[in-house]
């Protein structure tokens, strides 16, 4: 159910009113409508034309009420005053003329298919609201419980065994172990964003269908496992001398 | 006259309360005050009641224009299919600005007062203790948060046109994001923060051609001290925030005019 805007109603009301009015003297503006016609730009061919279309369709309509008897009016001569409003021809009698023909879709982009839409206000917000306070709650909550790590003043000359890095940065850490820095710090992460932001150009698959997607979804998979690995290993397998331990038996070292 | 007063009084009471009230919620809201606050067709003008067109009015004469159009695909409201993670990284952005600002009231970036001030922030300022501990936590939970969306968005492949250049300012935005995350790693100046950013400014010397002028830049001198933490500081409340608002602006931009949110699928 919408609601028609207050000043478009009183539009409409007062442009029935008017042609209300104007059906009723329609018999005597008929001469002043032939006379401005006259006077107007219009061609003279397409006035007649107009004409003889609007005497066939009155005649037409008589046809098809009249049950059989032909009452055709003359052609050229002024149709008979209709009953109601007129279709055709606008408040003052004039004949419309047809200046161009704008394809849909050439200005203006056109929606082949009509979108199922919900307003954003309650169904939206009220959604991103609700996650929102939950997130607050979240933290607040955890943090009345957890403290936040702060360990003794930063010392240059005592290096803790091990030092590591913040979490996601551990996957680094872990391949520091197997290639040289500039490989494992550098050409390997630089490598790992920069075909990340390639993705969207090197899959020119136009499918979002999961069915038609499993090389992409595969690799995708592959690649985040590789370093969710490497940082589980990172954090939780590595102790003293950044050597391999397990957390069960030699306790972790690490801290976020 | 006389007879209007004697009417008034035999009123009930709550009738009368009643009656005082909606006459000064009158007076207020047709203030000019109110009316220069509050846009011409704001809910806030005439009061909401639930109708359509009061629905798009809500987004449409607020500010929330700027961020949401009036009506959204209806499957872009279900919270299984985004599981709300663009918007939980958002809202962790914001509560990290806002238990950030109220840190920095306590806090002076150089290496003799630093760790001095976390831990009297701890020990002596009110409610000091639990802010530091939500700014920690939202930190953390954002980077999962941020890494998750673009898992969630990589899985859906709305990567896909006309989102390709979104995908790219999502990448530069997890980027940013443990950028942020890494430069305030250090501003404690404790063991964890001086080791944990020696490990990783180590990595940064090793890159090719550039490597120790790339080191030296970011520690502002050759080793770790208190240039590096002025300098990190400044990087971590002022320029990455100020780059991360701009490519968000431009993120949730694109969102709108690339066709809202992918799918379905």
């Amino acid at each position: 159910m919408t609601e028609i805007p207050e000043h478009l109603r009183k539009r409409a009301e007062a442009a029935k009113a008017k042609a209300a009015g104007e059906s009723a003297a329609a018999a005597e503006p008929e001469l002043t409508a032939e006379q401005s016609e006259a006077a107007s730009k219009i061609p003279a061919h397409l006035l007649e034309r107009a004409k003889a279309a609007k005497a066939k369709r009155a005649g037409g309509e008589a046809e098809a009420s009249g049950s059989g008897v032909a009452t055709a009016t003359p052609a050229g001569s002024p149709p008979a005053a209709p009953d109601g409003p007129p279709l055709v021809s606008g408040p003052e009698g004039h004949t419309q003329r047809l200046l161009t023909v704008v394809k849909s879709g050439s200005i203006q982009d056109v929606k082949a298919k009509p979108v199922d839409k919900v307003h954003t206000w309650p169904h939206l917000l009220v959604i991103e609201f609700v996650a929102a306070l939950f997130i607050t709650a979240f933290t607040t909550i955890f943090s009345i419980f957890v403290n936040a790590p702060l360990l003794e003043h930063a010392n240059f000359n005592k290096t803790p065994n091990p030092s590591k890095a913040p979490w996601y940065f551990l996957g680094l850490q872990e391949l520091l172990t197997m290639f040289h820095p500039m490989v494992a710090g550098v050409t390997i992460p630089g490598m790992g964003i920069f075909l990340l932001i390639l993705a969207p150009y090197m899959d020119k698959n136009p499918s979002q269908k999961p069915e038609d997607r499993k090389f992409a979804i595969s690799l995708m998979t592959i690649h985040m496992m590789f370093w969710a690995v490497l940082v589980i290993i990172g954090s939780f397998f590595r102790g003293p001398g950044f050597n391999f331990v397990f957390p069960w038996q030699a306790g972790l070292f690490f801290e976020l | 006259m006389a007879t209007e007063i004697d009417d008034e009084i035999k009123k009930p009471m709550p009738q009368r309360v009643q009656d005082q009230m909606s006459q000064l919620g009158n007076s207020i809201q047709g203030s000019q005050a109110w009316n220069s606050i509050f846009r011409p067709g704001s809910i806030f003008r005439k009061g909401y009641t639930d109708s359509p067109r009061n629905r798009s009015y809500v987004i449409m004469n607020s500010v929330l224009y700027h961020l949401h159009p009036v009506k959204v695909k209806r499957h872009a409201v279900k919270v299984s299919y985004t599981l709300c993670l663009g918007g939980l990284s958002f809202f962790l952005f914001i509560l990290l600005t806002v238990t950030g600002i109220f840190l920095m009231f306590f806090y002076r970036p150089t290496a003799a007062a630093a760790w001095n001030d976390i831990y009297t922030l701890q020990s002596s300022v009110t409610f000091g203790l639990l802010v530091r501990n939500m700014h920690r936590w939202a930190a953390h939970l954002m980077v999962l948060t941020v890494f998750l969306h673009m898992a969630r968005v990589f899985y859906h492949g709305a990567y896909k046109p006309p989102r390709e250049f979104n995908w790219v300012i999502g990448v530069v935005l997890l980027t940013l994001t443990l950028l942020l995350s890494f430069t305030g790693y250090l501003l404690p100046w404790d063991q964890l923060a001086l080791w944990a950013v020696t490990v990783g400014t180590n990595m940064m010397g090793y890159t090719p051609v550039l490597g120790s002028q790339v080191r030296f830049v970011l520690l502002g001198g050759a080793e770790i001290g208190t240039d590096t933490l002025i300098r990190w500081y400044v990087l971590h409340v002022l320029m990455l925030p100020f780059v991360i608002v701009i490519f968000m602006a431009i993120h949730f931009w694109r969102v709108r005019k690339d066709g809202g949110i992918s799918g379905p699928l």
